[in-house]
C-alpha cells in the first residue's frame, strides 16, 4: 500500500439521522453473542481520493456525494463521536472491484469535467464505531465476523488510539506490480514428474513459487509436450495457460464427453443429446426446439415472433471462498449467457437454487494444516450467497421469482449456487435469423464492458478441482451489475437491431482466451494485439490479461465498416469498446504484445488436441439400515415438526428480497395465497401485449442419491415436470435443462453413480418426451482440508442434479396457484402412493436413510399430467399443489396455510398401497398432485381423469384447522392453521 | 386534443422504462424512451413532451445514496430544461428510483415552487434490506395523477424507501397538502397479513407532490399493476368470478394513474 501524500484526500460521511443500516448491524452483532455487551453502533462512509484538486473542488465534490438532509461530511479531518470504545475501518484489498468507487469516480468526472488519470484513483471504505463493554478480543471476534480477509482489509483502533492518532489515517489500496510485464518460456523438455507438477500447481515463477493450478493431468501435459516438440520450441507461459483454460473440465466437460466403459461416445452424446434428438424426431412438426446445446443457452419457441432461451449455471467454488462475490458474479455471469445467445437475447427471468449446510452447524474447517485459513461458517456462506444474488438480480432489473434452498451438511465445504436466466429474442431481425452468428475473417475483435484486472485468474481451472489450500484468492471476483446493465441495454436493445456485429459471446471462464478462441472457430483464426486491452491498472503480465475473468465483458465480431457506428453508440451509452485484434482465416490463434508474437497455436490443436481419457466405472449399491420407527402417537406434532424442517420450511425472507415484479411480467409469484407459501413453479408473462406465459420450475433431490442415483435423476425430472404441470403447464410443451454437480469424479464408484444418473436422464426424458435444451456440469465438489484438530478431512457433496423445466402457456389466466380457494371444494389426490420413503424427509428426521427410494413410472405419470393439463385449460382446477418433499401431509398443510382454510380429509381412500399412516402421510412417491375442485365441476373433472388414479380424500372447510383421519377413519391430526403457519415460518424468522 | 407525448428516461441502471412506456401507451398516449445521454446531446427534444416519467430502477447501483448520482447528472447538464418544463403546465412522475431522483433533484416537495433544493429524503428501509411486496395506499391530496382514486393496491420493490423529513418540513407538507398517498392496511395487507407500512416511512408517507400537484413522486410501482393477473390474489378472485359466472377483468388498478395523466391533457 502506498504511503500518504498531499494529493490523497479523505471524506468521511456521517448520518445525522437514525441509521437503519447501523441498527441492523447492531442486531447482527447481538446475534453473534454480544447481546449484553454491545450498546451502540455508528456507521460512516469513507471516500479516499488519490487525486490533486484545485481549491474549492473538494467541497464541490462533497456536496455531490452527500445528502444534506441526512448526512454531514468531514473533509480531510476526522469524525469523532462523543462516545465510543472502538473504531473499525473495513475497505477492500488492492484490486478488488469497488463499485461505489466506480460510481463516485463518474460523479466527480461529470461534475468537474476532469477525468481521472490511470495513476489516480478512488477507494471506498466503511468506518464503524462501537460502544459497550467490549474487550479487544471481543472486537477481533466481531471484526472477523464482518470481513472476509480474501477481499477486505481492516484497521481496528481503540478510542484512545483513534483520538491520539487523529482518526484512521489514509489508506490507498492501489495495486502495485513487482515487475514490468513480461513473457516467460516454459521448459517442457522435462521428466514426467515435473510435467505433473506444472499441470497440478502451475508454471514456476522466477522466484520458484507456482502460479496456480493449470488442472492439466499428465496425459494432457504429454500431448502439449509433443505438440511443441514438433514445433521445435517450448511454449510461452501465455500459450500454456491458454491451453489449460480451453482444455479445462470447466470448459470442455471431458468427463461427459470422453469414453466411459462401453459408452464410447461419452455420456453427453449417448444419454443427454441422444434423448433430445430422439424426442425431436418423434415430435416432428410438434418439435418446439429452436437451438439446443450449441449456443450459450438453449432456445424453444414462444410464439410466431419470439423464442425463449434458458440456461442454468453453477458458481460453487468462488462462493465457498467469497459467498457474496461468488454469487453476484454467478447471477450476473449467467445473464451474459442470455445476452450472448444468438445475436443477443434480453434477460427476462432469473432463477436461483442453493445447497447449503445447516446454518446453525458449528463445524469448523480449515484449508491448511497450520489452521490459518479458516473456512467461512455455513451461516456466513448462506447469508452472503443470498445477498449476492439479491444485489446482482435486483440491480440488473431482471425478475427473480423462482428458486429453492436444499440443506445437507455435506455442502459445508462447497455450497452449490445454481443461477439461471431465461431470455427473450425475436426469431428474426430484419428478416435474418437471430440465432445464427458467425464471426467473419477481417471482422474486428472488439471487447466491450468492464476492464481487465488480476481478479478472476484461474477461475476455470480452479473450479475444475477440489477446494484446498492451493485454491487461489485471485479467483475471487465481485460483480458490477450496473456496468453490465449498461452493456446489456446497449447491445440487446440497440446495437443488435442495427446489425452492428456478426457474432457475440460472453467473457466468462478463461476470459478472452476462451471467448476469442471460441469465436475464432467461426472465422478460422484470430490475431490479437494484447497491449490494446484496456486494464484496470497498469503492469499486468500478458498471460494474465489473456486469461483474467474480470467481469462484465463480452467479445464481439464487428465488421470494419460498422465499427464507427458501433463505437459511437457504445460511447453514447458510456460503455467502453475497444478493438483488440482481427479475426482471420489463418488457422492459428495468434497473440502479439507490443508487436512481438507471444502466442501462435494451431486452432485445431487448441480446440481438439486434447487426447481422450477413457474411464471405467464400478457401481456398488449401498445397503442402509432398515428403519425401525415405532408407531407415532402424536402425528399432529410430527406434521408440525416436518413443516419446520430446513428442507420444507418457508424461505419467504429470500422471496421478499428478490424483486419478482420488475418488468411488469409476474403472474404466479413466489409466495402464494393469503398465507404466503413458497410455490414450486413461477409464471411470467414476458411480452406485455400478449397473454402467453412462461412457466418455470425445478427438481432437485440429492438425498435419493444415497440410495440410487438412477432414481435420484428420474425423480428430479418427474418433479420438475410435475411442478410445472401443476401450475398449468402443458406437458407436451416442456423442455428441460440439466445441471450435474458431482464429486470426486475420478473415482470409479462416483463415475458409476454418474452413469446411472445419465441413463435415467435418457430414459425419463424420452418417456416424457421432454427434450434437454441446455446443460452444464461441475464435477469436483469436494472439500479437502483439516478439522479443528488439524486432522485431514475430505467432504464430498451428495451427487446432485438440478433439473429445470421451462414451458409456454397460451393463456396465463389458465394457470393455477396452490392456495385453497373455497370451503366445500373437493380435495383430490391424483396418482398412487407407495411405501417409498428411502431418502425422504421423514426418514431423515427419524435418523434413517432407508433403502426404497421413489421410482418413476413416466408413462403412467405422463398420462396423469396430460389429463390434469386438460382440466386446467378448462378452468376445472381451483387449486393444485405438486406433492414434493414431505409427501401428502406437507402438501396438504401447505395448501391449507396458503389458503388459510381448513381441510377435512381421510387417508383411507388414497390410491396405491401403503400400510402405515405415517408412511401414507410422508411417502415421497412421484407422480402425485393434490388438487381441489368446485363440487359443481366434479363430474367433468372425473370424466377427464378417467383411467388415471384419483380419489376424493375430503373437503376444504371454513374451519381454522387441518383435520386428517387415518386408514381406518380415526382422527390422527388436528392442527390449527396459525400453529401450522408458525411452524412453517419460524425456521428462518431471524433472517 | 392530440394524444399527449410522454418521455420516459432511461440509462445508467434505470430499468423500468419499458413497462412504464407500455402503461402510458395502453392509456392512450404516445410514449418514447429516451436515454439521458441523448437528451444531454440534444436537449431540444425535450420540448415536444407534455409528460415526463422518471421510471424505477437502480441508477448507478444506488451508490452514494439512491437517486443521487442520476440527479447530479440531470442537474449538471439539463437543469434549465427541467426547470422550464416543470414551470409549464406539464406532468411529471417519479416512480421508486424515479421518486428518489426527483427528491434529490429538489423537484419535490419544492415549497413555494422553489425548485432545486433538497428538502426531504428517502432512506434505507428500517430492515436495511430490499423489500418486495404489495401495499395498500390511501390517497391524500388532489393531484391529477390520483384523480378518481381513493385507495389503491400496488407493489413496492426497494431498498431505500423510508420517507424522511424534519418535523418542520413534515408539518409544512401536511399544511400544504403535499402528502399524496399513505400506506394503510386495506385489501392486500389484510389478505396477506402484512403490516401497512413496509419500510418505516415517516407518517406512512408513500407519495408526495409539489404544490401544483403536477409533479408526483411515489415509491410503489403502478406500472406493475396494470393487468388483472398482476394482483397477488388474482387466482382467488378468478375462482370467485367463475363461480359468480362473471368474466375475468383484464386490467389492474395501476392503469388508472396513467389514464389520469393522459386525460389531464385531453
Amino acid at each position: 500500500m502506498k504511503p500518504i501524500d498531499f494529493s490523497t484526500h479523505r471524506i468521511e460521511v456521517c448520518p445525522t439521522v437514525p441509521d437503519a443500516r447501523a441498527q441492523v448491524r447492531k442486531k447482527k452483532i447481538e446475534l453473534m453473542g454480544f447481546g449484553r455487551k454491545i450498546e451502540s453502533v455508528f456507521l460512516a462512509d469513507v471516500y479516499t481520493i488519490d487525486k490533486t484538486f484545485v481549491p474549492g473542488e473538494l467541497k464541490k465534490i462533497t456536496n455531490a456525494l452527500i445528502n444534506p438532509i441526512t448526512q454531514r461530511a468531514h473533509i480531510d479531518t476526522f469524525y469523532r463521536p462523543s462516545y465510543f470504545g472502538w473504531a473499525i475501518e473495513i475497505g477492500y484489498l488492492p484490486g478488488v472491484t469497488d463499485n461505489i468507487a466506480t460510481t463516485t469516480k463518474e460523479i466527480i468526472e461529470d461534475l468537474l469535467k476532469n477525468p481521472f488519470r490511470q495513476t489516480e484513483g478512488i477507494y471506498t471504505s466503511q468506518l464503524i464505531f462501537l460502544s459497550g463493554k467490549l474487550t479487544a478480543s471481543d472486537i477481533h471476534c466481531i471484526a472477523s465476523g464482518l470481513i472476509n480477509p480474501l477481499i477486505q482489509r481492516i484497521i481496528i483502533k481503540s478510542a484512545a488510539q483513534y483520538v491520539k492518532e487523529e482518526g484512521m489515517g489514509k489508506t490507498v489500496p492501489k495495486v502495485k506490480m513487482d515487475h514490468a510485464p513480461r513473457v516467460d518460456t516454459v521448459n517442457l523438455d522435462v521428466l514426467d514428474d515435473e510435467l505433473t507438477v506444472i499441470g497440478k500447481s502451475g508454471i514456476a515463477d522466477r522466484d520458484g513459487s507456482r502460479r496456480g493450478p493449470l488442472a492439466l493431468d499428465l496425459t494432457y501435459m504429454k500431448a502439449i509436450q509433443t505438440y511443441f516438440k514438433k514445433a521445435k520450441r517450448n511454449p510461452t507461459d501465455i500459450e500454456l495457460e491458454s491451453i489449460a483454460q480451453t482444455w479445462s473440465e470447466h470448459c470442455k466437460h471431458t468427463i461427459f464427453s470422453d469414453p466411459l466403459d462401453e459408452v464410447k461416445n461419452g455420456l453427453f452424446k449417448t444419454y443427454i443429446r441422444a434423448a433430445t434428438e430422439k424426442i425431436r424426431k418423434q415430435k416432428g412438426k410438434q418439435d418446439m426446439c429452436l437451438s439446443v446445446f450449441t449456443d450459450n443457452s438453449g432456445a424453444i419457441e414462444f410464439d410466431e415472433k419470439y423464442a425463449i432461451t434458458h440456461k442454468a449455471e453453477t458458481h460453487n467454488s468462488p462462493s465457498a471462498l467469497d459467498p457474496y462475490g461468488g454469487a453476484i458474479t454467478g447471477i450476473v455471469g449467467v445473464n451474459r449467457d442470455t445476452i450472448g445467445f444468438g445475436k443477443g437475447a434480453k434477460p427476462i427471468i432469473n432463477i436461483y437454487g442453493f445447497c447449503f449446510a445447516d446454518p446453525t452447524a458449528k463445524t469448523v474447517l480449515y484449508k491448511d494444516r497450520e489452521l490459518k485459513q479458516k473456512m467461512l461458517s455455513p451461516d456466513r456462506i448462506m447469508t452472503g450467497v443470498i445477498e449476492g444474488v439479491n444485489n446482482g438480480g435486483n440491480c440488473s432489473g431482471i425478475p427473480t421469482p423462482q428458486g429453492f434452498v436444499v440443506f445437507d451438511n455435506r455442502y459445508i465445504g462447497k455450497p452449490l449456487v445454481f443461477v439461471g436466466t431465461v431470455g427473450l429474442i425475436p426469431k428474426k431481425i430484419h428478416g435474418r435469423l437471430a440465432f445464427s452468428k458467425k464471426a467473419e475473417p477481417d471482422n474486428y475483435i472488439v471487447m466491450v464492458g468492464g476492464r481487465v484486472g488480476q481478479d478472476g485468474i484461474h477461475g476455470a481451472t480452479f473450479s475444475s478441482e477440489a477446494l484446498d489450500s492451493g485454491s487461489p484468492a485471485t479467483a475471487v471476483q465481485i460483480g458490477d451489475p450496473i456496468t453490465q446493465k449498461k452493456l446489456s441495454d446497449a447491445i440487446v436493445k440497440e446495437a443488435r437491431d442495427r446489425k452492428l456485429y456478426t457474432s457475440i459471446t460472453d467473457n466468462g471462464a478463461g476470459g478472452l482466451s476462451c471467448s476469442v478462441a471460441e469465436m475464432a472457430k467461426e472465422a478460422g483464426g484470430c490475431k490479437v494485439q494484447l497491449e490494446k486491452v484496456p486494464l484496470k491498472y497498469p503492469g499486468l503480465d500478458p498471460w494474465k490479461i489473456w486469461i483474467s475473468e474480470s467481469q462484465e465483458r463480452m467479445t464481439l465480431a464487428v465488421p470494419k465498416n460498422k465499427w464507427k457506428e458501433f463505437n459511437g453508440l457504445m460511447k453514447k451509452r458510456s460503455v467502453e469498446a475497444t478493438i483488440i485484434g482481427t479475426f482471420t482465416k489463418s488457422g492459428f490463434c495468434q497473440v502479439t504484445y507490443n508487436n512481438k508474437t507471444i502466442m501462435n497455436i494451431d486452432m485445431e490443436f487448441l480446440h481438439d488436441g486434447l487426447p481422450p481419457r477413457p474411464m471405467t466405472t464400478i457401481y456398488k449399491t449401498s445397503l442402509h439400515v432398515e428403519p425401525k420407527i415405532k408407531k407415532i402417537k402424536n402425528l399432529t406434532l410430527t406434521l408440525t415438526t416436518m413443516l419446520s424442517r430446513l428442507n420444507i420450511a418457508s424461505f419467504e425472507f429470500i422471496s421478499m428480497q428478490y424483486d419478482h415484479e420488475v418488468q411488469g411480467t409476474s403472474v404466479i409469484k413466489p409466495l402464494q395465497g393469503k398465507g404466503r407459501v413458497n410455490g414450486d413453479a413461477s409464471v411470467v408473462k414476458p411480452v406485455l401485449s400478449s397473454k402467453k406465459g412462461v412457466i418455470i420450475s425445478q427438481g432437485i433431490l440429492p438425498h435419493y442419491s444415497d440410495i440410487d442415483t438412477y432414481h435420484m435423476a428420474g425423480c428430479s425430472i418427474d418433479t420438475a415436470i410435475r411442478s410445472a404441470v401443476t401450475s398449468g403447464a402443458d406437458p407436451n410443451r416442456l423442455a428441460l435443462l440439466d445441471n450435474f454437480c458431482w464429486c470426486s469424479s475420478t473415482e470409479p464408484q462416483r463415475l458409476g453413480q454418474l452413469k446411472r444418473a445419465a441413463q435415467a436422464c435418457f430414459d425419463c426424458a424420452v418417456a416424457f418426451k421432454t427434450p434437454f435444451i441446455s446443460g452444464k456440469d461441475s464435477m469436483f465438489n469436494d472439500f479437502k482440508g483439516y478439522d479443528k484438530k488439524g486432522k485431514p478431512i475430505k467432504i464430498s457433496i451428495p451427487p446432485t442434479l438440478l433439473i429445470s423445466s421451462i414451458g409456454v402457456v397460451d393463456d396465463v389466466t389458465k394457470t393455477v396457484s396452490i392456495d385453497l380457494k373455497s370451503p366445500g371444494d373437493l380435495i383430490y389426490i391424483l396418482g398412487e402412493t407407495h411405501e417409498e420413503l428411502g431418502g425422504s424427509e421423514y426418514f431423515n428426521m427419524m435418523g434413517y436413510i432407508g433403502n426404497v427410494a421413489p421410482s418413476v413410472n413416466a408413462r403412467k405419470n405422463l398420462k396423469l399430467y396430460k389429463a390434469f393439463s386438460q382440466c386446467a385449460k378448462k378452468n376445472l382446477i381451483a387449486s393444485a399443489i405438486s406433492v414434493n418433499r414431505g409427501g401428502i401431509g406437507v402438501a396438504l398443510a401447505k395448501s391449507a396455510i396458503a389458503g388459510m382454510l381448513g381441510i377435512d380429509v381421510s387417508l383411507k381412500s388414497v390410491p396405491g398401497a401403503v400400510f402405515r399412516v405415517d408412511f401414507a402421510l410422508f411417502s415421497e412417491s412421484q407422480g402425485r398432485i393434490v388438487a381441489t375442485v368446485n363440487p359443481k365441476n366434479k363430474k367433468t373433472f372425473e370424466k377427464n381423469m378417467k383411467g388415471v388414479p384419483h380419489a376424493v380424500i375430503g373437503k376444504v372447510t371454513s374451519n381454522n384447522f387441518i383435520l386428517m383421519k387415518d386408514l381406518s377413519n380415526e382422527t390422527i391430526i388436528k392442527l390449527y392453521l396459525d400453529k401450522a403457519s408458525e411452524a412453517y415460518k419460524s425456521r428462518f424468522k431471524n433472517y | 386534443m392530440a394524444k399527449p407525448n410522454v418521455i420516459v428516461l432511461s440509462g445508467y441502471g434505470l430499468n423500468c422504462e419499458e413497462e412504464t412506456k407500455f402503461a402510458f401507451e395502453l392509456s392512450g398516449s404516445k410514449a418514447e424512451i429516451i436515454h439521458i445521454n441523448d437528451l444531454i446531446q440534444k436537449p431540444s427534444i425535450f420540448d415536444k413532451y407534455q409528460i415526463m416519467a422518471v421510471p424505477g430502477g437502480f441508477a448507478y447501483g444506488d451508490d452514494t445514496g439512491s437517486g443521487n448520482a442520476y440527479a447530479n447528472k440531470l442537474k449538471n447538464h439539463l437543469w434549465e430544461k427541467i426547470e422550464n418544463f416543470v414551470r409549464k403546465d406539464r406532468l411529471v412522475i417519479g416512480i421508486c428510483n424515479g421518486f428518489q431522483i426527483l427528491v434529490n433533484l429538489g423537484l419535490l416537495p419544492a415549497f413555494d415552487k422553489n425548485y432545486g433544493n433538497r428538502q426531504v429524503a428517502l432512506l434505507h428501509n428500517n430492515s436495511a434490506r430490499y423489500t418486495v411486496r404489495w401495499v395498500d395506499l390511501k390517497i391524500e391530496n388532489n393531484t391529477p395523477w390520483f384523480a378518481h382514486i381513493k385507495t389503491i393496491s400496488l407493489p413496492i420493490a426497494h431498498g431505500e424507501g423510508r420517507f424522511f423529513a424534519t418535523s418542520e418540513i413534515l408539518s409544512k407538507l401536511k399544511k400544504k397538502k403535499l402528502v399524496a398517498a399513505r400506506y394503510v392496511k386495506r385489501e392486500i395487507c389484510t389478505y396477506q397479513s402484512l403490516p401497512a407500512n413496509p419500510n418505516g416511512a415517516l407518517d406512512g408517507i408513500a407519495a408526495i407532490t409539489d404544490e401544483s400537484g403536477r409533479i408526483l413522486g411515489m415509491m410503489p410501482h403502478p406500472e406493475r399493476a396494470i393487468f388483472f393477473t398482476h394482483l397477488p390474489h388474482w387466482p382467488l378472485l378468478k375462482e370467485q368470478y367463475l363461480r359468480n359466472k362473471k368474466s375475468l377483468p383484464k386490467f389492474g388498478p395501476g392503469l388508472q394513474i396513467f389514464k389520469n395523466a393522459v386525460s389531464y391533457f385531453l
